[in-house]
């Protein structure tokens, strides 16, 4: 009894002092009080962190911040999308005090996120994947990039290396983010030779390093000679590929070192650049939005640097590409467009820009893929 | 003979000392291991017993993870008193979450009562889970193919099953990047015990441990059953049906998985989709072996295995050790208790051996790390 009427007449004295205090510390943004500029970040990865992909590429992220004066750091890998993930994140705010918490895997946001969100609002949650809609917790955020704009680059310069004019593609599944980068690598390689297929195979899951292995040989066997992929990563089909003599182009992250002769460039994501300005925005309080977005220009997404055997030809046109990108003036997804059954799915005249809602439901594959949606 | 009468009357403390002693030691090999790549087993301890043990916090953390658990574990100790291995957890686990979904959606669409929805979840993901190792039993039974086996390709089966379902007939058209079901409505949900914050799975998962060795140990049903695991053909001779009993037992083994998916739908994720596999199913034949395939040990170390993943977390933050350790202990475990299993029968070990009682090895080893 005595305990609670103390800690009563303390919390009372405190609110007292609060009170006084009150205007000298309005300026302060309400539930961010940080204890002398030092921030607890805490990031959750799927799977391995040096899994030269999708994993690595956050954790590169996480390395840039690491860098800042009064950020301290922790990571936890290989979290599945259950209730650990939910109690990864309650875990890192309760006994390591985080304050903010990147969750980044596309599958943490719905339930996980928005649940804890609501539980913990002086938390702020930035999760990868562009998922947050309106009425949803204000301290969760959520961001993305246009990363088929260096698919398209990515497709320009395999469009000049390929011999046999056949390009392969593995991706997970047919979902609208990967239809995207296999149509947006497509189109840049066929800007530079409209004769150029590129044949696709699904693996059916993320991370499926025996199948990612079967389709990279089988497309080898078929004379395919560049080959790109959307999985979680890209290691060993890249691997494979290099062992084969084909050339590839990387996802995610750069995986030049596992293919010193056959790397030409790759579709890498920018996450040492961005999240440091978020880490910023925290703590200056400032407003961060709740759907964050960008290309190339935006710095969100880069390419990976070309590898020796990329010839001036392709450097040119791609680097010509690249600057109108990173402008702003060159859409990708610009009419007629044809999916690969002979349907108009953009028409003469559209222009698809990179913000319009139309892309992110893309259910199609373009003229020059070969291969199914289901 | 005499480790016969034990194992029959007193199943319980036995199993429990032996399996305390290969945790014991297995902490102490892990140790060794830890040391090796440079970082004190003493933090390594301590941090351990916080993540998972510590406070009221990390206490439900820890048996929030052990309730799947509770329910996979069960898929295969239950065939295994009939002498069968079944690992096919996964499977029913995963087929049991997504009948639970079907079933739950539908009902919820004609605004049944909640209780209803929950209820009629709970039987179709029970019957889907009972059907998948009913069938591995009944394969066995029938046609002499090997359980283990068929279990197993029966697993992968189910999860492509659910792939095809929720990426084709039940896939919500808004569910654009990771193809889903419709999510069930909130009120269809199920709820946390009152003042935690963990889910009625936990209840159910209990339950079930309790009730299924009640059953086992306690009924003539269960005396038949274990008899068939001790000896098919004496069980015949003695007139047991034992088709009957194995349908039974391997349906029993699949309803709990199948009840654990459903709890996954209705508690956790809220639809089903690709996550519902998430392995489960396989932690669980680890519980089951840990516990020698007794439900009642079953619970204690589910809450073990619950911790050790409850605390995984924090050894990479802190320690910046890779997730893998984790797996390494649990590796360690696995080994260590079946080793354990033969020092305990010590029928095929020379004399000397024969001679150490494992209570006596576990006090030595327990003493040794003081």
């Amino acid at each position: 009894m005595s305990n609670k009427l103390e800690i009563s007449r303390r919390s009372l004295l405190l609110s007292g002092a609060v009170g006084a205090a009150g205007l000298a510390v309005s300026s302060l943004p309400f539930g961010r009080a940080l204890a002398a500029g030092s921030l607890s970040v805490g990031f959750i990865y799927v799977g391995p962190r040096d899994d030269y992909g999708y994993n690595q590429a956050h954790a590169q992220g996480a390395v840039a911040l690491k860098k800042l004066p009064g950020v301290k750091v922790t990571e936890e890998e290989r979290v599945p999308e259950t209730v650990d993930v939910e109690k990864t994140m309650e875990s890192m705010i309760n006994l390591d005090g985080a304050k903010l918490i990147f969750p980044t895997s596309f599958g943490y946001f719905d339930p996980y996120v928005l649940k804890l969100a609501k539980k913990y609002p002086d938390v702020t949650f930035m999760h990868c994947g562009g998922l947050w809609k309106e009425g949803e917790p204000d301290n969760a955020h959520s961001y993305f990039g246009y990363i088929d704009e260096a698919e398209y680059l990515s497709g320009i310069v395999a469009g000049h290396a390929t011999k046999s004019k056949k390009l392969g593609f593995i991706a997970a599944k047919p979902i609208p983010q990967v239809l995207r980068n296999i149509n947006a690598f497509t189109l840049g390689a066929r800007s530079v030779d409209p004769a150029i297929t590129t044949q696709v195979i699904f693996t059916g899951d993320w991370s499926m390093p025996v199948k990612e292995a079967e389709a990279t040989n089988s497309m080898a066997d078929q004379g395919i000679d560049v080959v790109t992929c959307h999985v979680d990563s890209p290691k060993v089909i890249v691997e494979t590929a290099e062992k084969r003599g084909m050339f590839t182009t990387g996802y995610h992250a750069n995986q030049a070192a596992l293919a010193p002769k056959g790397y030409l460039t790759g579709a890498e994501w920018n996450w040492e650049a961005l999240y440091p300005s978020f880490v910023a925005d925290v703590l200056a309080g400032t407003t961060i939005p709740h759907l964050v977005r960008g290309g190339l220009k935006e710095k969100i997404v880069k390419t990976s640097p070309y590898g020796a055997m990329v010839g001036a030809a392709a450097r040119k046109q791609a680097d010509a590409v690249k600057a109108q990108l990173e402008a702003g003036t060159f859409v990708i997804f610009k009419g007629p467009i044809k999916d690969n059954k002979g349907n108009t799915v953009i028409a003469a005249g559209v222009s698809q820009g990179q913000t319009d809602i139309a892309l992110e439901s893309m259910s199609y594959l373009v003229e020059g893929v070969i291969g199914s949606t289901s | 003979m005499n480790s016969d009468l034990v194992l029959r009357f007193g199943a319980g403390a036995k199993v429990f000392v032996v399996s305390l002693f290969a945790i014991v030691l297995s902490l102490i090999v892990f140790g060794i291991f830890v040391v090796l790549s440079g970082v004190n087993p003493l933090d390594v301890y301590r941090l351990m017993y916080v993540g998972a043990f510590g406070s009221w916090f990390s206490w439900q953390n820890t048996l929030l993870r052990s309730a799947p658990l509770l329910l996979t574990a069960l898929c295969t100790a239950l065939p295994a008193q009939m002498g069968m291995v079944i690992i096919g957890g996964e499977g029913a686990f995963v087929l049991g979450g997504l009948a639970a979904a079907a079933a739950g959606l539908l009902l919820s669409d004609m605004s049944v009562p909640a209780l209803i929805v929950q209820g009629a979840m709970a039987i179709a993901g029970m019957c889907a889970g009972g059907a998948v190792i009913a069938s591995a039993g009944a394969l066995r039974h029938l046609r002499g193919v090997n359980e283990t086996i068929s279990s197993l390709l029966l697993s992968y089966i189910c999860i492509a099953v659910l792939n095809q379902m929720v990426e084709g007939p039940m896939r919500d058209p808004t569910s654009l990047n990771k193809p889903s079901t419709r999510a069930l409505p909130d009120w269809a949900m199920l709820g946390n015990i009152p003042g935690m914050d963990i889910h009625v799975g936990l209840i159910f998962g209990l339950l079930f441990c309790l009730a299924t060795y009640m059953l086992m140990f306690h009924t003539t049903f269960g005396f038949a059953a274990r008899m068939v695991g001790g000896n098919v053909r004496a069980a015949r001779m003695a007139g047991l049906p034992v088709g009957r009993l194995i349908l039974i037992v391997t349906f029993l083994g699949g309803a709990a998985a199948g009840l654990g998916g459903m709890v996954e739908v209705a508690a956790v994720q809220g639809r089903a989709n690709a996550t519902i596999a998430s392995g489960y199913g396989l932690t669980g034949i680890l519980v089951a072996f840990l516990a020698r395939q007794n439900p009642l040990i079953v619970i204690p170390v589910a809450i073990l295995l619950g911790g050790i993943d409850a605390s995984g977390g924090l050894l990479q933050r802190r320690l910046d050790m890779p997730d893998a350790s984790v797996v390494v202990l649990q590796g360690i475990i696995f080994v260590i208790l079946l080793a354990s299993e033969s020092v305990q029968e010590g029928i095929n070990l020379p004399g000397w051996f024969r001679g150490i009682k494992p209570r006596s090895s576990a006090v030595a080893v327990a003493e040794g790390a003081e």
